[in-house]
């Protein structure tokens, strides 16, 4: 690797934890419901809001209302943009003319974009209109991510609580509509319109106009051998969506090909920032948890822990890229770094990225649950692919989504405790709550349930007819069964990326990958706020020697080994028939030249 | 038949062996095997690979007959272990209960019609009584059934129940009125009355948490078993779904066979966490079982794992913290008033005064002032006897009127007669008291003649217990009747972290429920029946044996030793149960790293070949690295039936040395230990020529 790809995953890296503490203190104060200086503006919107919808702010809702307000309100998102999809063709905003989506299009894409996943069977500029990008994709994006955050917002006041005698009875952990609505207003537009301006400033495109048809400046032939002068440029209210697509690990793109696409990602500096806004809130979120719990230890412990296993997964597939790929070299490849080219395996990655912008941004976007790429993580080494894969199959707990992340990472952090609280010889507790058998109970239901999706869908998906037609790729072997594998993988955890190479636009993968959505998101989500509610209604142990310390590097290397054995227990076979197989392979042909 | 013989038990008892080997094979009930859920799992599989191995036999096979009787052998073995785990720990408290069952002999009883000495008596079979029965025990006779002494006092042989070999004296009134059943009266009689009704009695009690038949499961050990569930699911879908992932790339691949279900089963039952799960129940009844070794009776599981919670610790001071008694240690005359009068008159005063303070006024005084005990009637004087009302005791002779009591007591006594209580003595008294130790004030009639320092001896070594109570992160609180400055020094001379000064039931009870509102888990001892409020209110209350009905009843465990101290071992057994289901939790995660590695290259060797370099501990043939890793996980549970049974050692470090040293020990050691393992196993397949 080069200096310069050193310096710029170093700067990536100060860059990225130097802004966890301001933007974390300052989500922490909107969630404590402290005056920001966004007061004069949001506190107006806020309170009109509440006053149109009818709600009481101040009302405390247990774990139950709370679930139940979140999952009506999920309902009601999904079922808005499957009707926008299928009556676009009647709406306005639609200078192309596009027709209706198909139902299980419109179904999947529907649940994709409500679950935060943002999973695309589709093609946005052939498929969506202004219309539903705007009010159906841009909207969920801000609440899909805003509902995320909520629920970790609820699992934090739940660990913090003190006994429900001091809340006159009540187990609250807070009000679904009152995080909502001050999350939406407060974090992410202020954020997305910041993004947004500087992304227009760098050239991703802001409009209402119809295609652009220029001519190439270089013209080609096409398949038949006809000359090509002209091609079509697809425009639309881009950097809107982009930037909280970025924000909200969202990850669906404007376009088809997502950040490769120069209208959504024009430039060095258009990529950095959206490469940091990937992992920005779920980094910040870690020090709002610690300053909630009062306890910024906390916080900072659950983000070494995320930041280390980044760093080592990202390190691991940038030299595996770099490395190149052994097939080219006898095609006269020249695969090493230079001043001029960044070297390597640089199949399906933009020349203008090179390897190491590639990597960081595929590596940041699978530990988060974005999926937004800017290269094609189909094409990556086979230990690449298996790093983007891998660090999906973790569960999304580094960095993870904007809230699902923290919420899986305290799930894990729970089961972490309870295994070390057996070991110094005491009944777990985390901050001062103890762990006993219902948190148990939901804390295995939230670790069990994303096995349970992602092993089963591709289990399916390799046996019937449906799944098998559209696997295109099928040699080397091991590959075809890790495009399967990808596309569950990445629905099963709300993740959004695709390894490509499987056309997925298909009744079985909508609907298959639409059921894995729901169930990786909610039977999560379920889970994270039982929990909380059963939390919020426990003392607090006040801490001694004999308890044990939940921000110490000990601690942090038990959660990691925790998050790690799991993903590996749990998918090492599969790993082993798709990306490790295909490596191996790879070797012996390369011993075999 | 006492525990003490029973403590001597080595770990592998010949009979206990033969015993547990019996049950183990007679615990394949399915009924038995359901109620844990990982073995249930293993028990399907040995079930499922014997159908395959009959098949094999017809003819059928999906693999070589041998392999698949092999696998299916070592499963069998597998479940098998795992009952003999869970037997050898039982098998210690049944020889236990059998000994104790010898104690309830069908007894006859003297039923009485009332409760008087000289009633009718009428003879019964002591199965019949019922609470509330009178019945009179004399000398020679067992005592039917629990019950209170109404009248009379003997000297009871408590050893059946407690293996102590002297003999208690229990008496009506008072915290010795406890009698129970099967005990023997040695001498004297006994009118008591019966508080049980047949098997709920304190040995129907005992034989049933000894035997553990009626065990149930402890919060702890539900939490732990929902984990074990869920990774025993994740570790069946990993499995389960290799087979279409299998099929899939061998179609893909255009080569090999689908992995056998043979294979799927063996790696199912390598990966789910067996170890633990087959010693779980073992180290549940362990620590039951080490709580007898101690003496200790726990009326619950549930009290031993809280045990090793707690937060705070109350502790009587006096007989735990202090010697029962206190000493005489110096005569402090008032002002003209020679020392050897004092010394005299503080003798004659505890002549007949048998409490062990009484005693060592007088030999104080022989010692210093070689003033010689004298026979109290020879003196022809009158004993004068405490009582809660004068807080005072002496004696009357030749017209003296010689008391000695608290200075208060004394002081009105003084001031009665028209003396004054000099201020000499009251600074003495003051002085005394600041140093934690008592002030006791001789008065002659109106004149008062000294103090006489009485010092609590405390107990040697309880010091250091305290010291690493708070290394392990429990608090002590000392509870006295004493002033709150008597209270401060013992409390800083005994290293107790806080103490309760002039105690009542009500302040005790205050206290404990202050620290379970603040979160806290309380533990204490008790023996009256005016402790029963505050034992029913601790988390964890041990009565001890000596003490009433009442505070047995309201206590979760009883001490038979009766030594309040015990305490302390009763929460490192607590603390030791957690941590041995702990440490083999983490080492039966661990271990399937290896597993994996022996397993995976192996089941899918056909299809591809160049899986093998994964093969890294060089295993001979996929079938032996097969069967070595089933052969590893079958042998590791009886490996560690003694940890298990022993328990994890304790020290009193903080809680983060102690996580560190066990994943270094449990984490690292079972990730590395099934490499070496399998690997020798093989090695001795590949020796005996069935690889």
């Amino acid at each position: 690797m080069t200096l310069n790809g050193w310096l710029q995953l170093i700067l990536y890296f100060v860059v990225l934890i130097a802004l966890a503490k301001p933007l974390g203190a300052f989500m922490a104060r909107v969630y404590e419901g402290q005056s920001t200086r966004l007061d004069r503006i949001s506190g107006p919107l806020e309170r009109l809001i509440y006053r149109l919808s009818g709600v009481n702010p101040q009302a405390e809702m247990n774990w139950k209302t709370y679930a139940l307000a979140l999952l009506l309100f999920n309902l009601f998102g999904l079922i808005a943009v499957y009707l926008l999809q299928r009556l676009q063709g009647a709406l306005p905003l639609n200078p192309q003319g596009l027709g209706a989506v198909s139902p299980d299009s419109s179904f999947n894409t529907a649940v994709s974009f409500t679950s935060n996943t943002n999973w695309q069977g589709y093609a946005g500029e052939t498929t969506m209109s202004y219309l539903t990008q705007m009010l159906g994709m841009t909207v969920q994006n801000f609440v899909s991510a805003a509902t995320g955050m909520a629920i970790v917002v609820a699992l934090i006041r739940g660990l913090r609580a003190a006994p429900p005698l001091a809340t006159g009875g009540i187990e609250g952990v807070g009000n679904f509509w009152v995080d909502l609505t001050r999350t939406t207003l407060y974090i992410l537009l202020p954020l997305a319109l910041i993004l947004a301006v500087v992304l227009v400033s760098q050239g991703v495109v802001q409009n209402f106009n119809s295609y652009q048809t220029v001519l190439l400046l270089q013209a080609t032939v096409d398949g038949n051998g006809n000359a090509v002068t002209q091609q079509v440029l697809p425009m639309g209210p881009a950097a809107s969506q982009i930037a909280i697509k970025q924000l909200g690990t969202n990850g669906g793109g404007f376009f088809n090909v997502n950040s490769a696409h120069p209208f959504e990602n024009a430039t060095p500096l258009s990529n950095f920032l959206e490469m940091l806004s990937i992992l920005l809130i779920p980094a910040a979120l870690c020090y709002t948890f610690g300053k909630m719990v009062k306890d910024t230890r906390q916080g900072w412990a659950l983000l070494t822990a995320m930041t280390v296993v980044f760093a080592v997964m990202t390190l691991i597939a940038v030299g595996a890229e770099q490395n190149g790929n052994p097939a080219f070299t006898p095609m006269g490849v020249d695969q090493t770094a230079s001043e001029l080219q960044s070297g390597g395996n640089m199949e399906g990655k933009e020349v203008r990225n090179g390897i190491v912008n590639s990597v960081l941004w595929a590596s940041a976007t699978t530990v988060a649950s974005n999926g937004s790429v800017n290269s094609m993580h189909d094409s990556y080494t086979p230990i690449g692919g298996f790093v983007l894969l891998f660090n999906i199959q973790m569960g999304e707990v580094i960095f993870g989504g904007v809230g699902s992340g923290l919420y899986g990472m305290l799930i894990f952090a729970i089961i972490a405790v309870f295994i070390a609280g057996l070991m110094v010889g005491r009944t777990p507790e985390y901050l001062g709550k103890k762990i006993e058998a219902f948190e148990m109970k939901m804390a295995s239901i939230g670790i069990l349930v994303m096995p349970l999706t992602v092993l089963v869908g591709t289990a399916i998906g390799v046996l019937t007819t449906g799944g098998l037609a559209t696997i295109y790729n099928t040699t080397p072997a091991p590959h075809g069964f890790s495009e399967v594998l990808y596309a569950f993988t990445s629905a099963g955890n709300n993740n959004g990326s695709a390894f490509a190479g499987l056309g997925a636009n298909t009744l079985f993968y909508n609907t298959a990958l639409g059921v894995a959505m729901l169930i990786g998101r909610y039977w999560i989500a379920i889970p994270a706020l039982a929990i909380a509610g059963s939390l919020a209604g426990k003392k607090i142990v006040p801490a001694g020697p004999g308890t044990l310390p939940t921000h110490t590097p000990l601690f942090i290397v038990m959660l990691i080994g925790v998050v790690l054995l799991v993903g590996v227990l749990t998918f090492i076979p599969a790993l082993a028939l798709g990306p490790f197989v295909e490596q191996l392979m790879m070797m012996g042909q390369q011993a075999g030249q | 038949m006492t525990i003490h013989t029973h403590k001597a038990r080595s770990l592998f008892d010949l009979p206990i062996l033969k015993r547990a080997l019996i049950d183990s094979l007679k615990k394949l009930k399915p009924r038995n095997q359901v109620r844990n859920p990982v073995m249930f799992v293993v028990f399907v599989g040995s079930i499922l690979t014997t159908g395959l191995f009959i098949q094999a036999l017809l003819g059928q096979g999906e693999a070589p007959t041998g392999f698949i009787g092999a696998v299916s052998l070592w499963l069998w073995f597998t479940v098998l272990f795992a009952n003999f785990a869970e037997a050898m720990a039982e098998g210690r408290g049944k020889a236990q209960a059998d000994s104790l069952r010898k104690a309830r002999r069908d007894i006859h009883a003297k039923k009485l019609a009332e409760p008087r000495p000289g009633a009718k008596v009428e003879p019964v079979s002591a199965s019949t009584l019922r609470k509330g029965d009178m019945v009179l025990v004399e000398a020679g006779d067992f005592i039917p059934m629990d019950g209170e002494a109404v009248e009379g006092v003997a000297s009871v042989d408590e050893s059946a129940i407690t293996g102590e070999s002297a003999p208690v004296i229990r008496e009506s009134g008072g915290d010795r009125s406890a009698v129970t059943g099967g005990t023997r009266v040695l001498s004297d009689w006994l009118i008591v009355r019966i508080t049980s009704n047949p098997g709920e009695t304190f040995l129907d009690r005992m034989i049933s948490m000894v035997e553990g038949a009626k065990r149930q499961k402890t919060p702890n050990e539900i939490a732990l078993n929902i984990l074990l569930a869920a990774m025993t699911i994740i570790f069946l879908l990993a499995t389960v779904t290799l087979l279409p992932f299998s099929i899939y790339s061998v179609n893909a691949a255009g080569q090999g066979t689908p992995v056998t279900v043979t294979v799927l089963v063996a790696l199912l039952v390598c990966l789910i966490p067996t170890t633990i799960g087959g010693l779980l129940s073992a180290i549940g009844i362990a620590g039951m079982d080490r709580m007898i070794q101690a003496n200790v009776i726990a009326m619950s599981g549930r009290a031993v794992e809280a045990a090793g919670d707690v937060d705070v610790l109350l502790l009587d001071k006096t007989g735990t913290i202090t010697l029962g008694n206190r000493q005489a240690t110096a005569f402090l005359p008032a002002d003209g008033v020679r020392v050897e009068d004092l010394a005299d008159a503080a003798q004659l005063a505890s002549l007949s005064d048998e409490t062990p303070e009484g005693r060592s006024i007088v030999v104080l005084a022989k010692e210093q002032y070689n003033l010689r005990g004298r026979d109290i009637h020879l003196l022809g004087a009158n004993f004068v006897p405490f009582t809660a009302q004068t807080r005072m005791s002496g004696v009357n002779f030749d017209g003296r009127q010689i008391r000695k009591g608290a200075a208060d007591a004394i002081e009105k006594y003084v001031s009665d007669r028209g003396g004054i209580f000099p201020a000499t003595v009251r600074a003495a008294v003051d002085n005394i008291a600041k140093e934690g130790a008592t002030p006791l004030v001789v008065a002659d009639g109106q004149k008062t003649l000294g103090v006489i320092h009485l010092k609590d001896i405390v107990k040697g070594g309880i010091k250091e217990r305290f010291a690493e109570l708070r290394r392990m992160g429990i608090k002590t609180v000392m509870i006295t009747g004493d002033n709150p400055l008597t209270a401060a020094a013992i409390a800083a001379e005994a290293g107790v972290d806080d103490f309760l000064a002039q105690a009542t039931p009500e302040t005790k009870l205050k206290l404990i429920r202050e620290q379970q509102t603040g979160g806290r888990l309380v533990a204490m001892t008790g023996d009256g029946t005016n402790d029963a409020p505050a034992l029913a209110q601790a988390d964890v209350a041990m009565a001890m044996n000596t003490g009433t009905q009442a505070a047995k009843e309201a206590g979760n465990m009883v001490d038979l030793d009766s030594n309040p101290t015990k305490l302390i071992e009763v929460v490192e057994i607590g603390k030791q149960l957690l941590m041995t289901r702990g440490a083999l939790t983490t080492f039966s995660i661990a271990n399937d790293v290896a597993k994996y590695f022996a397993i995976i290259p192996a089941a899918f060797a056909t299809t591809y070949p160049v899986l093998n370099k994964l093969n890294i501990m060089g295993l001979a043939t996929p079938q032996s690295a097969i069967l070595s890793a089933v052969i590893f996980n079958a042998l590791i549970i009886v490996a560690l039936i003694p940890l298990a049974l022993r328990g994890v050692r304790y020290r009193p470090v903080g809680a983060a040395q102690v996580l560190r040293d066990n994943l270094l020990i449990y984490g690292l050691g079972g990730l590395i230990a099934p490499f070496l393992g399998i690997k020798l196993i093989d090695m001795i397949l590949v020796a005996l020529k069935l690889s």
